[in-house]
C-alpha cells in the first residue's frame, strides 16, 4: 500500500439533517464505507447518478469535509476522524477541477492573479519565477500570454475551464480530482478539454480521479472504473472489464443508458434500471439497488452483498455477480 | 453618446451629496458671516432678504451661514459613524458567515439584540454617558446601527461559500482570512456600499434627533439638529428658523437615499443594467 498515491479505507461521511424538535434528526449517509486505491499515473473513473455521493467523496478527499469513519491516506498524509490535514501540504499533493467553470473562478480576479496568488502563498516570492510559471502554465493549457490580464467574464466556457485546469496544476500536484469537468460545457468543446486533460496527464505524470455521470467520458479516459450507488461502491475494475463484462445490474443499466445508435451493445432494454435513485436518508434494506433491479430475489432484500472479486482486480457487490446475462 | 448607467436617481442623488460635501468642505468661503461670533441682537429674527438669504435667528446670526457650517457636523457624523458601523458589521458578518458554528450563533444573537433595541435609544444612552460633542456623536451612532451591514454581509457570505472559487481557494491553501478578504469581500462589496450609503442618511437623521434632544452638538455651535431644536418654540412666529435647517436635512438624506438606490441598480448582480 505504501506506493499508493491515495488510499481510502472504509471511508464514510455522514450528515445530520433535520431538527431535533420537528421530526427528529436523521443521518444522511452520503458516503458509506468506500475503499479505493489510486496508483501514481493512474486514472480512476468514478461514475454514478446524481445524489450517489460522488461530490461528497470528492470534498472529503480534498480535506474539506471531515470523515465520519475510516481514513484517507493521501501523499503520505492521513485524514481520519478528528485528524485534519496540513492544508498547505495537501494543496501541493491534490488539486481539483470543478464542474461549473462559471462559478469556480473569482469574477474579480484576473487570470494572472488567480494563478500567481497560490504560488506566492506557497512561498515563491521571486517575481520573475512567479511570472514565468504563470505564463508557462497558461501555455500548457492553451491560453495566450496576453490573456493573463483579463477577467473570467471575458472568456468562453471552454477557456474558463482551461483557466480552472491551470489553477489546479499551478502547484504541481500529483493527483487531480476532476468533478464532472466537461458536463457544463458545450458538446463541441468537451472533446478538446478531455484531450487537454489527457495530454497534461502524460506530460506532467499526473493521476486523475474523473468523476462523471457520463460513462462515455469515463470510458475514454479511465484505466479503472468504480461505480457508486447510494454512497457505496457497487463495482470496480479495469475499464475493459467494466464495459465489456459488467457484473452488477446497476453498471449494466448505466451502460445500457449510453445512447447507442448502432446497437453495438448486446445489452437489452430489460437491463435498464426502473425508477429513481432512492433517498440516502432512508436507503432500502439489504442491497440498496434491489427496488430497481431486474435480478431481485429474497436474498437481496435481506442482506447487503459484499464487494467480492469476480476476477483479479474486478469486484462487484451483487449476490448474483456470477450470473452472466 | 453612452447612456447614463444607474438612471436618474444615481445622478440626482450623487449631485445632491456632492453638493453637500462641497458646501461642507468650502464652508469658510461660502458662508457670509461667522456662524457663532456674528451674533448681533439688533439683527434678530430678520426674515429672508438679500442680505440674509435664509433670515436670522434670535441672536441675529445668519441662518444661511449656520447651515453651511452645520453641513460639516452632519456629514462628518454621517460618514464617520457609518464607517464605524460598516467596519463592525462587515467584520462580524463576514467571519460569522464564513466560520459558522458557535461564533455565528454569538454574532446572530448580538445582531438580533441590536435590532430589538431601538438604535436611537441605545445611542441616547451612550451619549448620556459620554456627554455631548462631535466625537461622542460619532461613537454613539457608530456603535449602534451595524446590524444591517452585518446581516447583509453574513447572508452574502453564506450564498458565496459554496461557490467553486471559494472551495478552490481553500484547496489551494489560502488562509481563512485571505479567503475572506480576497475572495469573498470583493464579491459582496456592492450591496454593502448600498447599505452604507443608506445608513449615512440614517445617521444624519439620528444626529439631528440627538442634537434636537440637546445631546448632540453643544450650542452655540451650529448643527442642523440643534438649529431645529432652538427653532422649536418659534415655529409659528419665525418659521424660517426651522424651515431651512429642515430642508438641508431633507435634501441631504434624500440625496443619500437616491444615491444608494442608484448604486444598487448598478452593483446588484441581479440587475440587468450591470456591466459584463
Amino acid at each position: 500500500m505504501a506506493d499508493m498515491l491515495l488510499s481510502l479505507d472504509d471511508l464514510a461521511v455522514h450528515f445530520k439533517v433535520g431538527n431535533a424538535l420537528a421530526g427528529g434528526v436523521k443521518t444522511l449517509k452520503a458516503v458509506d464505507g468506500v475503499t479505493l486505491d489510486i496508483k501514481p499515473g493512474e486514472c480512476l473513473g468514478l461514475v454514478g447518478e446524481s445524489g450517489c455521493g460522488k461530490s461528497t467523496l470528492a470534498l472529503a478527499i480534498m480535506g474539506l469535509l471531515p470523515p465520519t469513519r475510516g481514513t484517507i491516506d493521501v501523499g503520505g498524509q492521513q485524514i481520519g476522524r478528528g485528524t485534519m490535514p496540513d492544508r498547505m501540504e495537501m494543496a501541493r499533493t491534490v488539486q481539483m477541477v470543478f464542474q461549473d467553470p462559471y462559478a469556480s473562478l473569482n469574477p474579480r480576479q484576473t487570470v494572472r492573479r488567480t494563478l500567481a496568488d497560490p504560488l506566492r502563498i506557497h512561498g515563491i516570492t521571486d517575481k520573475a519565477e512567479v511570472e514565468a510559471r504563470v505564463i508557462d502554465m497558461m501555455a500548457k493549457v492553451g491560453l495566450r500570454p496576453e490573456q493573463a490580464d483579463r477577467y473570467p467574464h471575458e472568456f468562453s466556457g471552454g477557456q474558463r475551464q482551461r483557466i480552472g485546469i491551470a489553477r489546479a496544476l499551478i502547484l504541481k500536484p500529483k493527483l487531480v480530482l476532476c468533478d464532472e469537468p466537461v458536463s457544463a460545457l458545450d458538446v463541441s468543446i468537451r472533446a478538446q478539454i478531455i484531450n487537454l486533460l489527457l495530454e497534461l496527464k502524460d506530460e506532467l505524470g499526473l493521476s486523475y480521479i474523473m468523476i462523471s455521470h457520463d460513462l462515455g467520458v469515463v470510458e475514454h479516459v479511465s484505466d479503472r472504473v468504480a461505480v457508486m450507488y447510494l454512497g457505496r461502491i457497487v463495482e470496480q475494475g479495469g475499464w475493459q472489464e467494466i464495459f465489456e463484462d459488467p457484473r452488477h445490474p446497476y453498471t449494466r443499466a448505466l451502460i445500457a443508458a449510453i445512447p447507442d445508435p448502432f446497437h453495438r451493445a448486446a445489452i437489452s432494454a430489460q437491463a435498464k434500471a426502473k425508477g429513481e435513485i432512492a433517498s440516502a436518508l432512508n436507503p432500502p434494506p439489504g442491497c440498496h439497488f434491489h427496488p430497481r433491479c431486474p435480478l431481485k430475489a429474497d436474498l437481496c432484500v435481506a442482506e447487503y452483498p459484499p464487494l467480492d472479486a469476480v476476477a483479479a482486480g474486478h469486484r462487484a457487490a451483487c449476490h448474483f455477480r456470477d450470473r452472466v446475462i | 453618446m453612452p447612456k447614463l448607467k444607474g438612471g436618474s436617481s444615481l445622478w440626482i442623488g450623487g449631485g445632491l451629496v456632492a453638493f453637500a460635501i462641497l458646501v461642507a468642505v468650502f464652508a469658510p468661503w461660502i458662508a457670509l458671516t461667522d456662524p457663532v461670533m456674528a451674533a448681533n441682537l439688533m439683527n434678530a429674527e430678520i426674515p429672508p432678504d438679500w442680505e440674509y438669504p435664509f433670515g436670522t435667528d434670535a441672536q441675529g446670526r445668519d441662518i444661511y451661514s449656520r447651515i453651511v457650517y452645520g453641513a460639516r457636523v452632519s456629514l462628518t457624523v454621517g460618514i464617520a459613524s457609518q464607517i464605524c458601523n460598516s467596519l463592525i458589521g462587515v467584520t462580524l458578518g463576514l467571519t460569522a458567515g464564513y466560520w459558522g458554528g458557535w461564533w455565528d450563533d454569538v454574532v446572530s444573537g448580538l445582531t438580533n439584540l441590536m435590532l430589538a433595541i431601538p438604535s436611537l435609544v441605545f445611542a441616547l444612552a451612550i451619549m448620556a454617558i459620554l456627554g455631548p460633542g462631535l466625537f461622542s456623536l460619532v461613537v454613539a451612532l457608530g456603535l449602534t446601527s451595524w446590524s444591517f451591514s452585518c446581516r447583509i454581509a453574513r447572508a452574502q457570505v453564506l450564498s458565496l461559500k459554496s461557490q467553486g472559487y471559494i472551495q478552490a481557494a481553500r484547496i489551494l491553501g489560502y488562509s481563512d482570512l485571505r479567503i475572506m478578504f480576497t475572495q469573498v469581500l470583493p464579491n459582496i462589496l456592492g450591496p454593502l456600499i448600498v447599505i452604507a450609503t443608506l445608513g449615512m442618511g440614517g445617521a444624519i437623521l439620528s444626529e439631528a434627533a440627538l442634537s434636537f434632544l440637546g445631546l448632540g452638538i453643544r450650542p452655540p455651535f451650529p448643527s442642523w439638529g440643534s438649529m431645529l431644536a432652538e427653532a422649536r418654540d418659534q415655529i409659528r412666529t419665525v418659521p424660517w428658523l426651522s424651515v431651512f435647517p429642515g430642508l438641508a436635512i431633507f435634501f441631504t438624506v434624500l440625496g443619500l437615499n437616491l444615491l444608494g438606490d442608484g448604486l444598487r441598480d448598478i452593483l446588484d448582480p441581479q440587475s440587468t443594467t450591470r456591466r459584463g
